[in-house]
């Protein structure tokens, strides 16, 4: 049986209580999305800063559980500075770490076989797995992040989009 | 025990789910009643012996069986009148599948059959989006204005400007308890103030009928639903009643069998009441567990319930004030009159999704999220809150059990 040390690692409460990239950027031209979990009324808001393909600077804010909130500091950590491309494979390994048999990631084409350890901090969020209900609270902020960037490459035609 | 006449230690063994382990093995903690109760054997039991010795077709079969399960359908309605003081039960209530669906019944039937553009309906900013969703599809539809009545600073519906809301309303949309707050809407006033200004009233019930005596006559209200599954009954089944002229004059809702008197290629004709509004094969079994649950709740008796709840909500209110300076809540202050045994409660900055799954890993069952009260939410201030709720086979034992699995939150998050 799950226990709650699988769930509440350290490191996440860490990124909890000193939560990294939190607030806002100027928009334009930074680009800002909303994401909400309808469940638990959770929010959050993701300013993006794309510029060249690369994802310059991200900043979150918004409210919501410690899950939700440690795996948005994390994903900030992660995918700042990276190219877009970079970021959509984190993004994928991600949710597919916290895929499960019951349940699967939201869109299954995407499911890959992930070494945690590539993932470095946010292989912490591995337990989220055997806490169903909790699934959603750790993908928020990176459904919110891909949403982003879908929006961006609708307006400005970004290579590396589907 | 200090909860008067009622002793849940005795009632607890009629329920078998409570003698199962919650997670870790420890006893199992169910304080989530608001949200769906548990079942005692004896409506379990009514359950499995209707199926397992008279199920057949109701209204319908003219053979041995297919009486009975008729004869115990109906008598499930009668039972489930007489709860709310219904003064013809067998007209008046109407089987749904639970207060959303007796709430868009009305909104369908009767809202469509009588308001129009420029009509007004009244509501509160701390209905259950059951009692809001269905009048914001109406207004969308049909152009009709909705007005709100505000929440106080005491948690209670603030009537000062109910006159003004009045002016030009049709119908009043009001909660009778509330499921966030325990507030016990005083409807008889709401009632009479709406009747002279011309206007209906619809209550929801879900959150009253389970736990003191109703009368719908005192109440003075023109609907009043409620559900099956929040007061010891099967899930499936829910109660709309409404005043006999009135539902005669209503339009049927989803059309089918059951709910016709005759059927040509170039039309029909609706059945009479209450079987206008049921189309096709209802839940049976379910309004045989309802009767069921009605029985074992007025076996318990209604006062001692009500009393033993807010017995309980003392208890529990002032323990968790003494235990914890980060213990805010949501709701008016205990008292025996206008307050139900629902605790809505804050704790610092924890976020309820977090203080509910550490109370999980003790064995305790909250409910933590907007609690389908986006608006009221908005209004106190906050995304979500974590709510305990009380019922007859909660006891002090589990009171205790909330307050020593707080201290792990506190640990944890702290």
């Amino acid at each position: 049986m799950a226990g709650l040390e699988d769930l509440y690692r350290e490191i996440i409460l860490d990124h909890y209580r000193s939560p990294r990239n939190r607030g806002e950027l100027p928009i334009p031209p930074a680009h800002r999305v909303e994401g909400f979990n309808p469940l638990c009324g959770d929010e959050v808001v993701v300013y993006l800063d794309v510029d060249d393909d690369v994802l310059r600077d991200l900043r979150i804010s918004g409210h919501g559980c410690s899950i939700s909130q440690s795996s948005a500091s994390m994903m900030s950590a992660a995918v700042k500075g990276k190219s877009l491309a970079e970021v959509r494979e984190v993004a994928r390994s991600f949710r597919s770490m916290i895929s499960s048999e019951d349940t699967p990631a939201e869109d299954e084409d995407e499911v890959v076989s992930v070494d945690p350890e590539s993932l470095g901090e946010l292989a912490a969020l591995r337990g989220v797995v055997r806490f169903p209900v909790r699934i959603k609270c750790a993908t928020l902020s990176w459904n919110t992040l891909l949403q982003g960037l879908d929006e961006i490459a609708a307006t400005v035609g970004d290579p590396s989009g589907r | 025990m200090s909860a008067g006449a009622l002793d849940p230690g005795a009632l607890r063994g009629d329920f078998p789910i409570l003698s199962t382990k919650g997670r870790s093995g420890s006893r199992l903690v169910y304080l989530d009643s608001a949200s769906s109760s548990q079942r005692p054997s004896a409506v379990l039991d009514a359950m499995t012996e209707y199926y397992s010795t008279t199920h057949a077709n109701v209204h319908r079969g003219v053979y041995e069986i297919a009486e009975e399960a008729t004869r115990r359908f109906e008598a499930a309605r009668v039972s489930a009148g007489r709860l709310i003081g219904a003064p013809k039960p067998s007209r008046e209530i109407v089987f749904t599948k639970n207060v959303t669906e007796a709430i868009n019944l009305v909104a369908f039937t009767w809202g469509r059959r009588n308001l129009n553009k420029g009509d007004a309906i009244v509501l509160t900013e701390i209905e259950h989006h059951a009692n809001l969703v269905p009048w914001l599809m109406l207004a969308e539809e049909r152009g009709i204005e909705l007005r709100f009545l505000k929440m106080a600073d005491d948690f209670r519906l603030d009537l000062s400007n109910l006159d003004d809301l009045l002016d030009g309303a049709r119908l009043v949309c009001v909660t009778a308890a509330s499921n966030v707050l325990g507030t016990v809407v005083d409807l008889a006033p709401i009632a009479a103030a709406a009747h002279a200004a011309g206007a209906l009233v619809l209550a929801d019930g879900a959150q009253l009928a389970p736990h003191r005596p109703v009368d719908v006559g005192s109440l003075g209200v023109d609907f009043f639903g409620y559900t099956s599954h929040k007061m010891l009954g099967p899930t499936g089944i829910g109660v709309l009643w409404g005043r006999e002229e009135l539902l005669e004059a209503m339009p049927p809702f989803l059309g089918g069998g059951e709910m016709i008197s005759d059927v040509r290629l170039d039309g029909f004709t609706p059945n009479d009441i209450p079987w206008k509004f049921e189309a096709g094969t209802p839940p049976i079994a379910e309004a045989i567990g309802l009767g069921a649950a009605i029985e074992y709740l007025e076996g318990v008796g209604l006062e001692a319930i009500q009393a033993h709840e807010i017995a309980l909500t003392s208890y529990a209110v002032e323990a968790l004030r003494e235990r914890y300076d980060e213990f805010t809540i949501y709701g008016p202050e205990p008292e025996p009159n206008w307050r139900g045994g629902v605790i809505s409660f804050g704790f610092g900055s924890v976020h309820p999704h977090d203080i509910a799954q550490v109370l999980d890993e003790k064995g305790v069952c909250v409910r933590a999220g907007h609690h389908c009260a986006k608006p009221l939410m908005r209004r106190l201030g906050v995304a979500a809150t974590t709510r305990a709720s009380f019922y007859l086979y909660n006891d002090e034992e589990d009171v205790d059990a909330l307050v020593e699995a707080l201290a792990a939150v506190r640990e944890l998050f702290g």
